[in-house]
């Protein structure tokens, strides 16, 4: 008999616990697209396991009426490994923030993503530390003052999306709080594929780092200061869709449509290349050296999984020697009889 | 194969009856003095001596060759009768070079046996081993059976026929001749190790066949030279009926977690991080597979940790093995471990510290860090193990207390139990107990699942993803009691706090009173934990023969403490307590039940000897 499994809603997906976060926050959003898109992938909510680290982003699992850990700083990757090498079955997020994962747990963030577990981890980027109240973070800007900058950030920030590819990341995306729709798209595309997938959010703290993302959000500047990717697509922005991205050897530079240069000449944007370079190049456009910066997916490849290959090793050993008998393990080897 | 067949070779000396010898390897780094002590050391095994073994070598894995701190050393003593210790002193050493002349001879009986390659006494090996003279003809070693052997040339000589040898192969099987010269000596069968020569070198057969003409030609050099009037022969020890093997602690670890997982019903899952000593219990889980043993070499200490409380919430045998820089590390995490209150083990290998200190000597200095280096009000069990074999049974215990009171356990090992090695009576797998494990099924109902709502041990349930029903969050912020949602309420604070002490102190319920070996009142109670264990029950079993007023008492549950423990120590006028530390467990015990304690303290990367525990307690009760 085939039991039909029960269609599930975003308010299913709540737990009974009130959200906690300071009115206003962008954490908001991105918990109401997770709970939005989680139904559609057919995975019960007991089979679903958000573990999260410390900080404000980190609170995520307790909203969530599925399994959870709300763990310690920085380290959320290494418990999701020691989860989903032990239970495949499970589908693993991990819900970590530029302080959490870049700075205290940038070792676990690493090897998470070399090793390549089917996982999920979303950092939300405030750029700058909510939870201790407003101190710079890894990937505040230069010359950030906050409370323990007072005279302007002096650490270069990291771009989460560069060292993701750098740690041969095979899903890499960024989205961003406000821009729900794509950010419901990106989620579970993420959730589909099968490794680790990493996604930046851009999440605005109103609070401590009030408008950090303007120039991505604002209605005027959204569109000149983004870019949508989309596979097999040449990178086109502006708000007539009149300037794309060209590669001038291994620089990329702006042009004007039109006139001698038309969208032949424009950069094709290709997120199953296996080459990492081009994703890697994208992960450099920054606003600040007059760049859109790129929303979607850069990064989409299939490559070995770590939980997989790890369970494949026990099977391979099961069949090589059969099940493992515990009599035979204690008296192998050399062994006398005392009558 | 035709080596397994043969029949011994019997010396036609006369032979000369020992109840028992202790004999010590010592060279270089790189001349293979562990492999003969192992070797040594299964072959006496197999010969039904009882044995006790004491690997020691250096952090360095090649110091510069011929130097005093690239001397690598292993000490056996085997017997015929029950033994607990290594041995004090020794009857015989192999000093392969000037350095390890030096640094072992001190440990040499007077007149006890003493064989050097003597053609590695050269004006530059002097010089490496910072001596002036030539202590073989100095008149220095004038109290010993000096035993000069040209090693290279005979050795060389030996192998010269081997076809497609180096002369660097060549040197390299001097240890095989050796330890042939000494099996002579002892009346050991050469066959245990010609199988472990097939074994390990059988893909070259030239290595092979190198190795069993040193192990033969040093047999036969000790039949032949006139240096040796006769050997000797040690019988075998009369030990319980039953099936042996030779066993290293580590390993016996490693093998009890794989049969705690067996008798639970669980998998194994080992996150670890390489560290001396401890690297081989991570080295051995990783090559049973096929016993569903998952182990992941994590990328640091802190992830071993926090990956074994993510496979601990999944549901499966969780352990994690590290020494005291790594449990350092783990601090945090084992405090979530704590407070989320799952069953999972942490394993301290402990070594010389503090910080980086000696990584591959032996010290007990890690107790006072496992019972409180934690953030918070924070109590885990400890239990210790205290000998090789042992451990096997510390594992399974450790196991049963995790999942009976639902918390992380403490096991305390150190570097000499590691590498040590003994005999041992293999268990019937039918007849060891099992560990019932359980989990909460699916529900159906409504009702919010309560992971806290606890059973008469103040045992939360183990709900584990993937029930229906039953999802829950756990997180380190304080939660409510029952509900197990964030409470920040001072009175909850303050009870949870209580029932987390609670759940831990009534451990105390569940385990055996403190047994007392020797009379239940006295003038003194030799009182130790973990590694001391061989030592001071040989020491009290001299003392007791002489005539003195002691017993032994040796603990194995650290926290909480066996119920009975204080009765115990009433029962005697004085306390005296070894421990490889500067007075960790006798802190705890004179806080605990305001008795003051003598200790006998040392750091000096050794193990007691039996010798200077006797001294301690006859200068008490003497």
């Amino acid at each position: 008999m085939r039991t039909e499994l029960p269609v599930l809603k975003a308010a299913d997906f709540a737990s009974d616990q009130d959200v906690r976060w300071c009115p206003g926050c962008g954490d908001y959003a991105i918990l109401a697209q997770m709970k939005k898109m989680l139904p559609s992938l057919g995975v019960p909510r007991e089979n679903t396991v958000f573990i999260s680290g410390i900080g404000c982003s980190s609170r995520f699992p307790y909203y969530m009426n599925t399994y959870g850990i709300h763990s310690i700083h920085g380290r959320a990757p290494a418990f999701a490994t020691g989860l989903k090498v032990s239970r495949p079955d499970l589908m693993v997020w991990v819900i970590t923030g530029d302080g959490d994962g870049l700075s205290i747990g940038g070792n676990h963030l690493m090897h998470a993503i070399r090793r390549n577990l089917d996982i999920n981890i979303i950092l939300f980027n405030n750029r700058i530390y909510g939870l201790t109240k407003g101190q710079y973070s890894p990937t505040s800007p230069l010359g950030k003052k906050t409370k323990t900058s007072p005279m302007g950030a002096i650490d270069n920030p990291l771009h989460p999306l560069s060292i993701a590819i750098g740690c041969e990341g095979t899903f890499v995306a960024r989205s961003i709080d406000t821009h729900i729709k794509h950010l419901e798209v990106v989620l579970r595309r993420a959730a589909e594929h099968r490794g680790t997938s990493f996604v930046e959010v851009y999440q605005n703290c109103n609070v401590f780092n009030d408008g950090a993302w303007a120039y991505v959000n604002g209605r005027q500047t959204k569109a000149d200061n983004t870019i949508e990717l989309e596979h097999g697509a040449p990178l086109i922005f502006g708000t007539d869709r009149q300037r794309g991205i060209r590669l001038n050897g291994l620089v990329p530079e702006i042009v004007e449509l039109g006139g001698e240069i038309t969208e032949r000449d424009l950069l094709v944007h290709d997120e199953r290349a296996a080459e990492p370079s081009l994703a890697y190049l994208l992960s450099r456009l920054r606003h600040e050296d007059g760049f859109p910066e790129p929303i979607g997916v850069f990064r989409a490849v299939d490559s070995p999984r770590y939980d997989e290959e790890l369970n494949a090793q026990l099977d391979a050993a099961r069949a090589d020697r059969g099940d493992g008998n515990l009599s035979d393990l204690l008296n192998s080897g050399e062994t006398w009889t005392v009558s | 194969m035709a080596v397994a067949t043969e029949a011994p070779l019997t010396s036609s000396k006369e032979t000369i009856v020992l109840e028992g010898a202790t004999v010590r390897f010592a060279g270089d780094s790189g001349d293979g003095m562990q492999v003969v002590g192992g070797q040594f050391t299964n072959t006496s095994a197999l010969h039904g001596n009882d044995v006790a073994t004491f690997p020691d070598f250096p952090a360095e894995i090649r110091a510069p060759r011929g130097t005093l701190a690239g001397v690598s050393g292993f000490q056996v003593q085997f017997a015929s009768s029950d033994i607990f210790t290594p041995g004090d002193t020794l009857n015989a050493l192999v000093a392969m070079n000037p350095a390890a002349l030096v640094t072992n001879i001190a440990d040499l009986e007077k007149g006890g046996i003493l064989i050097v390659n003597s053609e590695s006494f050269e004006p530059k090996d002097l010089k490496l081993a910072r001596l002036d003279t030539n202590p073989l003809d100095n008149g220095s070693l004038d109290d010993y059976r000096l035993i000069l052997v040209r090693l290279d040339t005979l050795n060389r000589n030996a192998v010269k026929d081997v076809e497609g040898l180096s002369s660097k192969l060549q040197d390299r099987c001097k240890n095989f001749f050796a330890l042939g010269l000494i099996y002579w000596l002892f009346g050991r069968d050469l066959s245990a190790t010609l199988r472990f020569v097939h074994a390990k070198f059988g893909s070259k057969p030239e290595v092979e066949a190198a190795n069993e003409r040193s192990l033969r030609a040093g047999w036969y050099y000790g039949e032949t030279t006139e240096a040796f009037v006769h050997n000797y022969q040690v019988e075998p020890a009369q030990l319980a009926p039953g099936t042996y093997r030779n066993i290293m602690g580590n390993q016996a670890l490693a093998w009890g977690l794989i049969a705690a997982a067996k008798l639970s019903g669980k998998e194994l899952y080992c996150g670890s991080y390489p560290i001396t000593p401890a690297s081989p219990i991570l080295e051995e889980l990783s090559a049973f597979k096929h016993f569903g043993v998952r182990t992941v070499q994590a990328e640091d200490e802190i992830a071993a940790m926090c990956s074994v409380i993510g496979a601990a919430f999944g549901g499966a045998m969780a352990i994690t093995s590290s020494s005291g820089p790594g449990i350092a590390l783990k601090g945090e995490a084992m405090g979530l471990g704590m407070i989320l209150e799952l069953p999972m083990l942490i394993i301290n290998i402990q070594r010389g510290g503090p910080s980086t200190g000696l990584p591959t000597k032996t010290e007990q200095s890690d107790l006072l860090q496992v019972m409180f280096g934690r953030n918070g009000e924070s109590p885990l069990p400890v239990i210790a193990t205290r000998s090789p074999s042992d451990c096997f049974e510390v594992a399974l215990e450790a196991w049963r207390l995790a999942t009976r009171f639902m918390t992380p356990v403490i096991l305390l090992s150190d570097g000499y139990i590691a590498n040590g090695s003994e005999p041992w009576l293999i268990p019937d797998v039918d007849a060891l107990p099992r560990i019932p494990v359980s989990h909460p099924g699916p529900s159906t109902t409504d009702e919010p699942f309560l992971p806290y709502q606890r059973d008469e041990r103040l045992a939360r349930p183990w709900a584990l993803p993937g029930t229906a029903g039953l999802m829950h969050r756990l997180g380190g912020l304080e939660k409510e009691d029952i509900t197990g949602n964030v409470s920040y309420d001072p009175d909850n604070h303050q009870h949870m706090t209580n029932v987390r002490a609670e759940r831990v102190a009534q451990i105390a319920d569940d385990i055996p009173p403190q047994a007392v070996n020797g009379p239940s009142r006295g003038k003194l109670l030799v009182l130790s934990w973990g590694g001391t264990y061989g030592t001071c029950t040989t020491a009290v079993q001299r003392c007791l023969a002489e005539g003195m007023s002691v017993a032994h008492a040796h603990l194995r549950y650290l926290n909480p403490f066996p119920k009975n423990l204080g009765e115990v120590l009433a029962g005697y006028d004085q306390i005296l307590l070894p421990e490889l530390n500067m007075g960790q467990l006798r802190m705890l015990v004179q806080a605990r039940y305001l008795r003051e304690v003598v200790g006998l303290n040392k750091v000096q990367g050794k193990p007691f000897t039996v010798s200077e525990v006797v001294f301690a307690i006859t200068k008490l009760v003497g």
